[in-house]
């Protein structure tokens, strides 16, 4: 089997953590079994021990697929020794547009989340998993909930399994339509049946979490990587992609090209080929023409159709002047679209989600919203482009003022924008009725 | 959906016999011993109640409170922050565009002008005769489907303004052919 990922050669890659896609046997344990699940998960619980697995993972090197990229196996591995009550939380809330690979992963492969789980599970000790699940998940829902019950009625989930003497319990937790909630710690409180207003780090979840037990947050893609780790090896995974983006990854792809979808591959495509290749994007629609890209989730920042040589790695976007390789999903701008109704939109998400507590995102976000509403409604002025500046560059975690990443990912959605498309905006507002800046004085301040 | 202000003395909600009936009560109570504690049941609970009666009503919501063991105002709290629950009725059926990025550049814009036209009601309204509410929402992760417009929990996928007439008026909309988990029992109409 080639495992080693050729971007000349398309036809060389063989799917992986897609493997189920299209195949609606797998969806049922019995298929899933027929297919070679969960061998993975007996083989840890009874052939290892849990420090096995987390050496195994760590040396594997998999970075968490939800966004921050840190290492899963590090991550387990900070879990205090003397602890006794851990939690594993699975991170499904899958809110940042436009992201939906965790959904593919849930609706055709229910299977190898819960296989991955119990691995998690295991090598963390842990007793109860939750998946937290957006709750607009609903079909998901019940093909997850379904693939538990199955698992529960063959003795894979509950007490005792695999005769390991090791048991685990696995409950989907449902969300109420917050993003902030897929912020570890806003999904911890959600969990607590409060509001999910992010916690102050640290401590972090590993000392602190859920019910303030050590807790780990593992996205769902990440968990599905691992039964692979655990058959295979690590050395397998390492010789995916390239150095430091080991493995197989998902890429989402949407907007106006002609095979939007979710496609995976190792972590050495560039942007283009995602969005151009065949076996991905397939082109533009209708000869349209890219001009911008949000290539890792919105929260990651933009990029201009003439930086599409990106590879979608861990390392390449910071050179494009993004936060990162965020969720690994892209959405095309074409030219047909106004820069000002995006850069709207997505301050309008922000605004929408920002949790409230701190007060440059509160603020901020919703600061930034009229502005970018005032200059989609042809009401722009020329400082508002150094304000937006301005505001994003005061803002998130990383100037050290917010308690969690959402302000990050707002200020680098904007200022990417107002950085890379200065020049269309300026001359949007050249282009404007003169009177307008005056009502447009009138009407904000 | 918390964007509406209610005048709590007038509002139709009020009861004088409990709402949370013993069914509902049993429903929620497989929930507890999932948590380390009973507030964390708050976020089931909830879908429960709203899946039955279409929102979160006050009294509902001190209901839950003693239930639960916490403040009515906790409930109210969390209720509020969360934009998918509702706290106070809402149509038959929920129509829901996206209007997050990949939708948005498909043409989401139409196709909420077209259900506005079609429904005869603004965003965040519900149809006099109670049939339908119209309301938008952040990404809904069904972006390789844009532009989406959900009636209630069914996708319809890469819908046209031309569409939206047929979509509405098909009284199958929202129905969803799926094996149910009977934790959940949806949203009424599915
Ligand atoms: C505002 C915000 C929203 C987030 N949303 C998600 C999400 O929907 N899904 C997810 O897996 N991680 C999300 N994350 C990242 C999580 O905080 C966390 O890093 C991740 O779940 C860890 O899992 P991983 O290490 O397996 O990637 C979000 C982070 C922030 C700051
Ligand atoms: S940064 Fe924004 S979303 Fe995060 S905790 Fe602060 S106010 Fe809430
Ligand atoms: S942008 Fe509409 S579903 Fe994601």
């Amino acid at each position: 089997m080639v495992r080693t990922a050729d971007p000349t050669n398309l036809s060389t890659y063989e799917p992986i953590l897609l493997r189920h896609v299209g195949v609606p046997e797998a969806r049922t344990l019995e298929g899933y079994r027929a297919r070679g699940g969960y061998k993975a998960a007996e083989k840890a619980l009874t052939q290892m021990s849990a420090d096995d697995v987390i050496d195994e993972v760590k040396r594997a090197n998999l970075r968490g697929r939800g966004g921050a990229g840190f290492p899963a196996g590090v991550k387990w591995s900070f879990l205090p020794k003397d602890r006794t009550v851990t939690y594993l939380c699975v991170n499904a809330d899958e809110s940042e547009p436009p992201t939906f690979s965790n959904r593919v992963l849930m609706e055709n492969d229910p299977h190898a989340l819960i296989e991955g789980t119990i691995i998690a599970g295991y090598a963390t000790r842990a007793t109860t998993a939750y998946i937290y699940m957006r709750g607009e998940f609903w079909e998901q829902f019940h093909i997850v909930q379904k693939a538990i019950d199955e698992a529960y009625a063959a003795g894979i989930l509950g007490k005792d399994i695999f005769g390991s003497g090791y048991g685990l319990n696995v409950y989907i937790h449902r969300g109420g339509g917050a993003y902030v909630c897929g912020e570890e710690t806003g999904l911890i409180e959600s969990i607590e049946g409060k509001r999910g207003w992010p916690r102050i780090k640290p401590p972090f979840p590993a000392i602190e979490g859920l019910f303030r037990k050590p807790t780990v947050v593992n996205n769902v893609e990440t968990l599905c990587n691992v039964p692979h780790i655990i058959e295979r090896g690590a050395d397998w995974f390492l010789g995916i992609g390239p150095e430091g983006s080991s493995g197989p990854k998902l890429f989402c792809i949407s907007g106006p090209v002609k095979k939007p979808g979710c496609y995976e591959w190792a972590m050495d495509i560039s942007l283009r080929e995602l969005i151009e290749d065949p076996r991905f994007g397939g082109g533009m629609r209708d000869g349209k023409k890219v001009k911008a890209v949000f290539p890792g989730g919105i929260s990651m920042g933009v990029v201009t159709g003439d930086e599409l040589d990106m590879k979608m790695n861990f390392t390449d976007p910071a050179k494009f002047g993004l936060l990162g390789l965020g969720t690994a999903a892209a959405v095309v701008v074409d030219d047909s679209i106004d820069i000002r109704t995006v850069i709207r939109n997505v301050a309008r998400f922000f605004s929408h989600e920002s949790c409230g507590q701190c007060t440059q995102c509160r603020e901020g976000t919703s600061w930034m919203f009229k502005m970018t509403d005032r200059l989609a409604g042809n009401l722009g002025r020329r400082e508002d482009l150094d304000l937006l500046a301005e505001v994003s560059g005061n803002m998130g975690m990383m100037p050290g003022m917010s308690i969690c990443g959402l302000s990050d990912g707002a200020a680098f959605a904007i200022k990417t924008v107002i950085k890379k498309f200065r020049s269309e905006l300026e001359e949007c507002i050249a282009r404007e009725n003169p009177e307008a800046v005056k009502i447009a004085l009138e009407v904000v301040n | 959906m918390s964007w509406k202000v209610i005048d709590r003395n007038a509002a139709p909600d009020k009861a004088e016999a409990p709402v949370l009936t013993d069914a509902l009560v049993e429903k929620i109570r497989v929930f507890l011993p999932r948590y380390e504690t009973k507030r964390a049941a708050l976020l089931p609970a909830l879908h429960v109640v709203q899946d039955h009666f279409g929102y979160v009503s006050w009294q509902a919501m001190q209901e839950l409170a003693e239930l639960l063991e916490i403040n009515a105002s906790d409930v109210f709290d969390v209720v509020t922050f969360y934009t998918y629950f509702w706290t106070h009725p809402r149509g038959e059926k929920v129509v829901t565009v996206c209007r997050s990025t990949a939708c948005a550049f498909m043409g989401a814009d139409s196709v909420l002008d077209e259900c506005k036209k079609v429904l005869g009601i603004g965003e965040h309204e519900t149809t006099a005769d109670g049939k339908f509410s119209l309301q938008t929402e952040e990404c809904l992760a069904t972006c390789d489907h844009a532009p989406c417009l959900y009636v209630n929990e069914r996708c319809h996928k890469h819908v046209k303004p031309e569409d939206v007439r047929r979509i509405i008026e098909d009284p199958n909309n929202a129905k969803l052919d799926i094996e149910r988990s009977t934790l959940f029992d949806g949203v009424k109409g599915a």
